[in-house]
């Protein structure tokens, strides 16, 4: 098996409809790996939507065209599970059925040994001050730790791209600093391509990446 | 590479496979069947029934049906008490609703209708039958405290007119339309919608009855056709609460068909074409009502009156609850004392004897009735709830949105009487070779099961949040494994919920157990009933009172057990937001 060259993300030509509405693109972007690109625009602009087409999760009710290359290889023919596409959204939605430990062994990948899926685990949480926490109920914990677990658990199904769906929004002023600075940080160590959708200004900044908007009305509306 | 020899990519699309078949295998297994019932039954009504040598179309057995004495008094009974219990049970929940809402009565009314709901129809029937008698509980009581001598020389139950059956129908289908009420005002923001009228100084009563119930009405309209069409041609319970000289129609058609001359099969086939047409006549008259109410509605939401405080409103919605929660829960303990009573003559209060000797008694009858209850509940059950979560799943995974017609399909074998189906659906399981199998009992119990478990489940179902499975499915995990480890665990308790109410639609039928069953599987229904012919009121009420313990106790695990499994995971407890 060769290894895929690491080239990034690569939109060609998106485009998504709804209804025969255009609600987006065509869109043509680069991401490059380690980097964070920002997508602007107003709720309502297809923008989660691109996400969910690039994860392979749209609703049939929409019709995209376009293609969204990972490294070189085209994601069309695949189902959402083998796209290594992992995503973030405003919500933790950590499963609650699931200890925290259980949720992060569900974003392993199958075939190793319990022991090392343990210890996986353990070494994971330890690494971002959570050590211990394997036995918690997810609703036991703060917002900052669900969050970081929200994270670590998308960095364990071992992803070569990230989508950021308004992953800061959800969190006070502080917390949205550190964990943001600390999903950037992740990325930038894996050499993941990161793209990053908002509408906050200061999400945008801190990624110092380049900035797409994709609602022409958009920076009209943010003048006040 | 050379551009030309580029691979050409297919889009990714989920494989249709064996789960997309599932919606059309439902649909053959239940409305195929019910569809054929019907002509099954208009053939012989029409006097074609080669089984018994008639192969020629006549309307003789019409003219019979309309010659026989009883017909007339049987259709007014029928008319008086299905059309009288579904009023009532309407106006009843509505006018609790309205009354009652933001109190915290309703809410406990909330938690209690389903446990309501669950009450099987002959046991509530029986026990209601004990609490109301001349000599029955609460005459007992009366004279207990007051005074006096012998039980008062009244026909009930069984009047001519069925105002007893009326009255226990409306026992038992006040809680379902209450829990379609419920289930409505879920999908609503009642509380802002409230406090937005209440603003502008409507009264409470009156805000509910202006600004909710016309949003609502629309998601009742099913719900109370279903009571409507069950009302007019329920049989165990007019058995048990309805006149005898003449009984109801649909009662008197069961007796028609069982005759053994079978002299009575093609007019009785007549008679469920006439209970079919009463039931849409009475569908359309309900529609047509529905239609001037709205029409003389407009000028009342829009007249501006504002309506009162509500605070007598609120104590007539409290008496008509705590009156419905207290026959309820009393005739469910009548059928229980009277299961333990050995001795309990008029006007004894309780029993003076009491004893484990009824049950005893009961013994081996008792025990096979049993088992083939469960066994007949948890296996329709099992299949409605496997049928169920496919059709839902298919319909996620391809992202289909099922049109309103498709709802009234799914209610179909509730607004058919089952009289005017269940003789033709039997002489197409003897085609079959399956009459009165075990199969074909599951078969037809699954008919009713399936739709309730379906409606139960559909709701929490699609109101769980897509994101989880797309987080699933991002995190690498295939779509039958985020199914059975994601979407699964995490509506366990909507599951099993739907699967007690499919539990407890099973452990009530009665007419769908004779028919397809030929007379030669007792159930705990059938027993019910035939205990109350037989005028033994202590095995009436061993029958009576297990048929009405094993819904509860079905309901009691689906309440237990997701807290005992989830009981250190928070979120999903509290994520529950329905009653």
């Amino acid at each position: 098996m060769s290894m895929p060259l690491r080239e990034g993300l690569t939109l060609a030509g998106v485009a998504l409809r709804l209804g025969g509405r255009r609600l987006l693109g065509p869109l043509d972007l680069q991401v490059p790996p380690g980097e964070v690109v920002t997508l602007m625009g107003a709720s309502g602009s297809g923008k989660s939507s691109l996400l969910a087409f690039i994860c392979g999760t749209l609703d049939p009710a929409f019709a995209a065209e376009g293609r969204v290359l990972l490294d070189g290889i085209d994601l069309a023919p695949l189902p959402p599970e083998r796209r290594r596409v992992g995503i973030l959204f405003q919500d933790d939605l950590l499963f609650p059925h699931l200890s925290v430990g259980g949720n992060l062994a569900f974003a392993l990948p199958p075939g190793l040994e319990r022991s090392e899926r343990r210890e996986r685990v353990a070494a994971a949480l330890a690494e971002s001050g959570l050590a211990g926490l394997e036995g918690r109920d997810p609703a036991t914990l703060s917002g900052g730790q669900r969050a970081r677990v929200a994270l670590l658990r998308m960095l364990l199904s071992e992803p070569r791209a990230l989508l950021l769906d308004e992953p800061f929004g959800g969190l006070d002023e502080q917390l949205r600093h550190r964990f943001r600075d600390l999903v950037f940080r992740r990325a930038a160590e894996r050499r993941l391509p990161a793209l990053l959708v908002t509408h906050d200004r200061a999400d945008a900044a801190a990624a110092s990446g380049k900035i797409v908007t994709v609602d022409e009305d958009f920076s009209n509306d943010h003048k006040e | 590479m050379a551009p030309a020899l580029r691979q050409i990519e297919i889009p990714y699309l989920r494989r249709r496979g064996w789960l997309s078949l599932l919606p059309a295998l439902t649909v053959a297994l239940f409305l195929l069947p019910v569809l054929a019932g019907v002509i099954g039954t208009l053939l012989p009504a029409l006097g074609f029934l080669p089984g018994l040598g008639e192969r020629t179309f006549s309307l003789r057995p019409l003219r019979e049906l309309l010659a026989a004495p009883e017909l007339p008094g049987a259709v007014i009974a029928t008319l008086v008490s299905g059309l009288l219990a579904t009023l009532l049970a309407f106006l009843s929940a509505v006018g609790l609703a309205a009354s009652l809402q933001g109190t915290r009565l309703f809410v406990w009314l909330g938690r209690l209708t389903v446990p309501l709901l669950a009450m099987p129809h002959a046991a509530l029937a029986l026990g209601f039958a004990f609490l109301i008698a001349p000599s029955g509980w609460l005459v007992r009581l009366a004279v207990a405290l007051l005074g006096g001598g012998a039980p008062p020389d009244l026909p009930v139950p069984g009047d001519r007119l069925g105002l007893t059956l009326a009255a226990g129908l409306w026992l038992k289908e006040t809680p379902f339309l209450l829990l379609a009420v419920f289930a409505g005002m879920n999908q609503l923001p009642v509380a802002r919608f409230l406090d937005i009228a209440r603003s502008l100084g409507y009264g409470p009563a009156t805000a509910w009855l202006k600004v909710i119930l016309p949003i609502l009405y629309g998601q009742l309209r099913l719900p109370i056709y279903a009571v409507l069409a069950f009302s007019l041609s329920v049989v165990d319970m007019a058995l048990i609460l309805g006149p005898t000289t003449p009984p109801t129609l649909a009662t008197l058609l069961l007796g028609w068909f069982d005759d053994p001359s079978l002299a009575k099969l093609l007019p009785a086939a007549a008679g469920g074409m006439l209970q079919l047409f009463l039931a849409v006549a009475a569908i359309l008259l309900w529609r047509l009502a529905e239609l001037g109410f709205a029409r003389a509605a407009g000028p009342w939401l829009a007249g501006g009156r504002r309506g009162h405080r509500g605070g007598a409103g609120r104590r007539w919605g409290a008496a008509a609850a705590l009156l419905l929660l207290f026959l309820a829960s009393a005739s469910m303990l009548a059928l229980g004392l009277w299961s333990l009573a050995r001795r309990w003559p008029f006007p004894a209060p309780l029993p003076i004897v009491w004893g484990l000797g009824n049950w005893q008694g009961a013994g081996p009858d008792l025990a096979r009735a049993l088992t083939t209850s469960l066994l007949l509940a948890s296996t329709a059950t099992a299949i409605a709830v496997v049928l169920s979560l496919g059709c839902l799943e298919n319909e996620r995974r391809h992202g289909l949105h099922p049109s309103a017609r498709a709802l009234w399909l799914i209610y179909l074998p509730l607004l058919i009487p089952q009289i005017s189906f269940m003789f033709g659906t039997t002489t197409l399981l003897a085609w079959l070779g399956l009459e009165a199998s075990l199969p074909a009992l599951i078969w037809s119990h699954l008919l009713f099961v399936l739709p309730y478990v379906f409606l139960m489940l559909a709701d929490p179902y699609r109101a769980l949040d897509e994101r989880y499975r797309r987080t699933g499915l991002c995190l690498g995990a295939g779509e039958s494994r985020v199914f059975f480890a994601v979407t699964l665990p995490m509506l366990l308790r909507p599951i099993l919920l739907a699967a007690a109410v499919g539990f407890s639609v099973s452990i009530a039928l009665y007419l769908p157990t004779l028919f397809a069953g030929a007379g030669r599987y007792t159930t705990l229904a059938t027993e019910a009933v035939a205990a109350n012919a037989g005028a033994d009121r202590r095995l009436a009420g061993v029958y009576g009172f297990l048929q009405a313990a094993l819904p509860l106790a079905g309901f009691a695990i689906a309440l237990l057990l997701p807290r005992l499994v989830f009981r250190h995971r928070r979120g999903l407890l509290m994520a529950r937001g329905r009653p």
